[in-house]
């Protein structure tokens, strides 16, 4: 479903990404991880069509179409969803309006009906039950004055609303206590299936133990160095980064 | 036709495609000759039929005007404006004094239906008593060019014992009243552009709600200027006797027009013992072109006074329109805890100028003031506000919370403020707080990776940087004017 190829990127002309390929077949969900600095998040972000990234070569398709040139909202339209590291905050703007906005908009753009507000506040009503989170996280401002935690659980929670085909999680599990850690993981396992995919972007080996990857992939230095099963983040975790570099180098 | 002038034919129509409100009537008119001198001043009275004291109260206000200088303290730039080559009264051709809706030209209430103003009582065209149907009508009273053309519902505002009309035939019906409060909140003399309303006013809205009345319906006011080279002058005056309640709310369009025009209204507020006024504002006169030709010069002076104890005027306003706005509607808190609001939107675009804010009066004991301005500046605009919280001896206890924020769109706009606080009571609080923020790339792409467009995500922004403001207006209205500010930021990002 997602296949990247050869992709090299850039920040303010300093190159980030060397050459990654990668293939995320429908219905599996990899985990990328990798040192701070590997270029995991500019991965996630260059995927998204995060703006002030320039891809220099390589190419990347999403069921077959060019993903990179597709604007960022035609890239939400087609089904992929960046949960934030750092989510941002919008004062004055209520958490449903703005999903519900959002929804709509997805919604539109496949040619589907539209929520009105009573159908759509069902729907969130029962996502944010299911993911055992208070109702008034629906009627506070987008991410203004959350905990960093409830943050991470509210990108979970337009996850679960948005539902997407492939979902990039860019350290979600970072700054979580365990108990957080395991809501966003069953967020993340409810939706698996044969028409979900997943991108696991975590510096730790703790948030696979509750998000088992069928592939994982090591990131340094802008290149995967090391692919292989959900034992490789064990192994990981055991032994360092340090290891792992030095065999790959 | 040669290709440059396509290209600017082709950026117009773009950048103007905004303005949906900029067409002419083709109506008949009865223009005064152009210029200004107590001769133009005679002949209006003399149209509106006015009695010989409201003459003698013009002519003073023209003999101050002419000893004064226009101001030039606020942050806009504009041509020098030629007084004398304006009309100062221009009205339909049409015999004088209206029985109904049905004897006014149709070119004018297709003019009103195209603003989408439910002029024609809805209830009565479908037969049935208003006072049986609807739940929630709204009068209006539409004022065109110089005068007021329809007024609607008078029927069942007066059965309450409210009089809602226009101010020529207030002076006309209830000359007492008029002459007991004209002029008493604005002095003739009190700026030059006050002084120049008060010298050439036309028309405008008179609204007098009697004691212990709750005003059954929405007021409103719409103005619409329509003739080529005038300028419009109207005067709204409204009073709200001790326990009265009153909503009213104005809206202002105008054609697209190359030149500038010039609109100077007053608008004067009376709020008695326990009285409530709550005026709210959607200017949307025309911006001009993204070059910064044409448009509308909003020079307004509008003030309230809570005369009364524990009475309280509210003033809303969402400023999308005009070239240049010019604006501080205030409040003088004579009345002993005395509350007075502002509830501010101005939004500039292109090339618009904006200096608005407010002046807070504190005279009465326990008078309290708030006000929240929010001022959004995109493409090479320029977005002030300038406001004045001043407490006199007299005002022990008062109270004033002032929030003033910026939001910029690019990095071509500027975002102003100039806060006056004076306080001559040591028991006086008055708090101020700014922010200015610019809408973040990260918030842009946020709301796009969730499936926003770029302008809808701009649109999202805004509005809930405005909240604040937008909750303050009638529920109608506060949708119309949340789309208001989405047209006047088209094209203003990427």
């Amino acid at each position: 479903m997602l296949e990247i190829r050869g992709l090299t990127a850039s920040i303010n002309d300093k190159p980030i990404l060397h050459g990654i390929s990668l293939d995320v077949p429908q219905g599996e969900v990899h985990a990328i991880m990798g040192p701070n600095g590997s270029g995991k998040s500019t991965l996630a972000y260059v995927l998204a069509g995060r703006e002030d990234y320039a891809v220099t070569a390589g190419s990347v398709t999403f069921d077959g179409h060019d993903l990179l040139a597709m604007a960022p909202e035609q890239r939400a339209a087609a089904g992929v969803f960046l949960a934030f590291q750092a989510p941002v905050e919008l004062p004055g703007v209520g958490n449903a309006n703005f999903l519900r906005t959002a929804l709509n908009a997805l919604r539109r753009s496949r040619g589907e009906d539209e929520l009105d507000a009573v159908q759509f506040l069902k729907l969130a009503r029962a996502e944010t039950k299911r993911l055992a989170m208070p109702d008034d996280m629906l009627r506070r401002n987008v991410n203004v004055g959350f905990s960093g935690g409830e943050k991470k659980r509210n990108e979970v929670l337009q996850m679960a609303i948005l539902r997407p085909r492939l979902a990039i999680l860019d350290e979600t599990d970072s700054g979580l206590d365990i108990d957080a850690l395991k809501i966003v993981a069953d967020g993340v396992n409810a939706l698996r299936g044969p028409d979900f995919s997943a991108l696991v972007i975590t510096h730790h080996q703790r948030l696979l133990d509750h998000i088992v990857p069928d592939r994982v992939h090591v990131l340094v230095g802008g290149r995967i160095v090391r692919s292989g099963g959900p034992d490789l983040a064990r192994e990981l975790e055991a032994q360092g980064y340090a290891q792992v570099i030095a065999e790959a180098a | 036709m040669p290709a440059v002038t396509e290209t600017l034919d082709t950026v117009q129509s773009v950048t103007q495609s905004g303005y949906k409100w900029g067409w002419e009537t083709d109506i008949e008119m009865d223009l005064a000759p152009k210029g200004l001198s107590e001769d133009t001043i005679a002949l209006i009275s003399d149209r509106k039929q006015e009695p010989d004291w409201l003459l003698q109260w013009r002519l003073k206000a023209f003999a101050a005007w002419q000893q004064m200088e226009e101001p030039h303290w606020a942050r806009v730039e504009h041509q020098p404006i030629d007084y004398q080559d304006l009309h100062y009264y221009a009205a339909p051709k049409k015999k004088p004094g209206l029985k109904s809706l049905d004897e006014v030209d149709p070119e004018l209430l297709k003019m009103y239906e195209k603003l989408g103003i439910p002029l024609k009582e809805r209830a009565i065209l479908a037969g049935v008593d208003p006072d049986a149907g609807e739940n929630r009508q709204i009068a209006v009273d539409a004022v065109f060019d110089s005068v007021s053309v329809a007024t609607t519902f008078r029927a069942t505002l007066s059965k309450a014992g409210v009089i809602f009309c226009p101010i020529s035939e207030a002076v006309r019906d209830y000359p007492e009243l008029v002459q007991k409060y004209l002029g008493t909140v604005v002095p003739v003399g009190d700026n030059f552009f006050a002084a120049l309303n008060s010298a050439v006013f036309t028309d405008g809205s008179f609204c007098y709600v009697p004691k212990g009345v709750r005003c059954p319906m929405e007021l409103s006011t719409y103005f619409r200027i329509n003739a080529r080279n005038t300028g419009q002058f109207e005067r709204t005056l409204i009073i709200a006797e001790a326990g009265a309640y009153v909503s009213y709310l104005e809206g202002c369009t105008a054609p697209m027009r190359d030149e500038n025009q010039l609109h100077a209204a007053v608008v004067e507020l009376v709020a008695m013992d326990d009285a409530q006024i709550k005026y709210s504002t959607v200017q949307n006169w025309y911006p001009g072109d993204a070059e910064g030709r044409g448009g509308i010069y909003n020079f307004v002076t509008k003030r309230g006074a809570c005369r009364g104890a524990r009475s309280k005027i509210s003033w809303t306003q969402v400023e999308t329109g005009s070239a240049i706005t010019w604006k501080y509607p205030s409040c003088v808190l004579h009345g002993e805890d005395s509350v007075g609001e502002f509830y501010s939107v101005a939004v500039t675009n292109n090339r618009q100028q904006a200096d608005t804010g407010t002046k807070m009066i504190h005279i009465g004991r326990g008078s309290r003031s708030t006000i929240v301005s929010k001022g959004i500046s995109a493409g090479k605009s320029n977005n002030t506000y300038r406001g004045l919280v001043r407490v006199l001896p007299s005002a022990s206890g008062a109270r004033n919370h002032t929030q003033c924020d910026s939001l910029l769109i690019g990095d071509q706009c500027g975002a102003h403020t100039v806060p006056y606080i004076e306080s001559r009571n040591p028991t006086a609080k008055v708090e101020h707080e700014a922010t200015t923020s610019k809408i973040a790339d990260d918030q842009l792409f946020y709301c796009r990776q969730r499936g926003l467009s770029e302008e809808d995500a701009v649109n999202l922004i805004v509005n809930g940087f405005c909240k604040e403001v937008l909750k303050e207006l009638p529920m109608e209205f506060a949708v119309e004017a949340q789309k208001l500010l989405a047209v006047s930021l088209e094209g203003s990002v990427g």
